[in-house]
């Protein structure tokens, strides 16, 4: 995938996706990212869960929504460019007090060299909480698991939204010498 | 092609829930809020009072939790195009028990009846069909409602349909409109005690 990870940061997205499963979390719904590309594998495969591709970011709040409705938990997965596609949608789970547990993984930050994604990667944070999302943020792999786990609790358990960032010095660098890879 | 439009939104929407057995409602922002609380309060309609684009995607949700359930999205024009995409993303998912129908008026009724997309000729129901809905409807006549409505609550697959109403204003009526209410008495609604554990 272009990405460098050191051996400590192999093992996280199988710990997060377990996480997920203790957490009772239903539906998945997610916009790729090469990030998050093991954890929806991992779901796709998964019976229990219903691992839903969006074409945009913002389908996923709504369908967290619905799924809440309907009794189920779900959860988030997204590239940094994409929290800025959620805002407006982000603003019925405030005042639903719907909970929302996201999953950011990022752009624009540690190492990047693609000048686009910084604007946006850059103002995650600020953008999320702006909106009244509480956000956690984990840049060692070992803590990518236990913060994701408290996320989760303080969503389903307070009815709040909950991003968790994770920042791109657990993801990698990409390499921009493979043959294949999306800005 | 241009069929005139002779449908009152009112009544559509009247007649379809009169049939909606216990069927889970979302509503979209604006006039659908509006019709639906006119045909009667139900405390199993959700009415989204924002979150314009979203209700597609809140149906597409509601569905896949609760599978055994029917799932009816009333929506308008003006609101679908806004989430577009949602189709394509439902008919990838293929819930058996979605149905969507937009009460379309060709125009934005809140903002001052602007014209729609829909106005200059595009067609949601051929946009449904080409994501991949296994039932797409166009519907113009009272006729076509009728064959419409029990389809909706028993099409084995994700349905869609786009009524033709005419551009009327109509006196607002009113649902709650404090979100947490409305959220946690549909899931009371549908979830008994367990909404609330």
């Amino acid at each position: 995938m272009g990405n460098k990870n050191t051996q400590s940061s192999v093992a996280w997205p199988g710990e997060l996706f377990q996480v997920l499963k203790g957490a009772n979390i239903r539906q998945v719904a997610y916009v790729p990212d090469a990030g998050h590309s093991r954890l929806i594998e991992l779901c796709q495969a998964d019976q229990q869960i219903k691992a839903v591709p969006l074409t945009t970011e913002e389908e996923g709040v709504a369908q967290l929504a619905g799924a809440w409705l309907g009794g189920e938990r779900g959860a988030l997965l997204m590239q940094s460019s994409g929290a800025g596609n959620c805002i407006n949608m982000l603003a019925m789970a405030s005042e639903c007090r719907f909970p929302m547990l996201m999953l950011v993984t990022m752009r624009g930050e540690w190492g990047e060299f693609n000048p686009w994604q910084i604007p946006m990667g850059q103002n995650v944070q600020r953008v999320l909480e702006a909106i009244g999302v509480i956000v956690h943020q984990v840049d060692e792999a070992a803590r990518v698991a236990e913060t994701v786990n408290a996320a989760a609790r303080l969503a389903f358990d307070t009815s709040r939204m909950v991003a968790v960032i994770i920042s791109q010095r657990i993801i990698g660098f990409k390499d921009w010498n493979a043959t294949q890879g999306t800005p | 092609m241009k069929n005139e439009i002779t449908l009152d939104r009112r009544e559509v929407v009247a007649q379809i829930l009169k049939q909606r057995g216990d069927t889970l409602v979302v509503t979209g922002l604006g006039s659908t809020c509006w019709d639906a609380t006119a045909a009667g309060d139900d405390p199993r309609n959700f009415y989204v009072w924002g979150a314009m684009g979203g209700a597609t995607m809140i149906g597409l949700g509601l569905a896949l939790a609760q599978p055994t359930r029917r799932v009816l999205v009333i929506t308008g024009d003006g609101e679908i195009l806004m989430g577009l995409g949602s189709l394509a993303t439902v008919a990838v998912q293929h819930p058996a028990n979605l149905s969507i129908v937009v009460i379309d008026n060709e125009r934005y009724g809140e903002t001052g009846m602007q014209d729609t997309h829909t106005r200059s000729g595009v067609d949601l129901a051929g946009i449904a069909e080409a994501a991949g809905f296994p039932y797409s409807a166009r519907v113009h006549t009272g006729q076509e409602l009728q064959t419409l409505i029990p389809s909706l609550y028993t099409n084995d697959g994700p349905t869609f349909a786009a009524v033709k109403v005419m551009a009327r204003s109509y006196p607002t009526v009113l649902p709650a409109r404090d979100g947490t209410y409305l959220k946690n008495r549909f899931r009371e609604a549908v979830l008994g005690k367990k909404a609330f554990e």
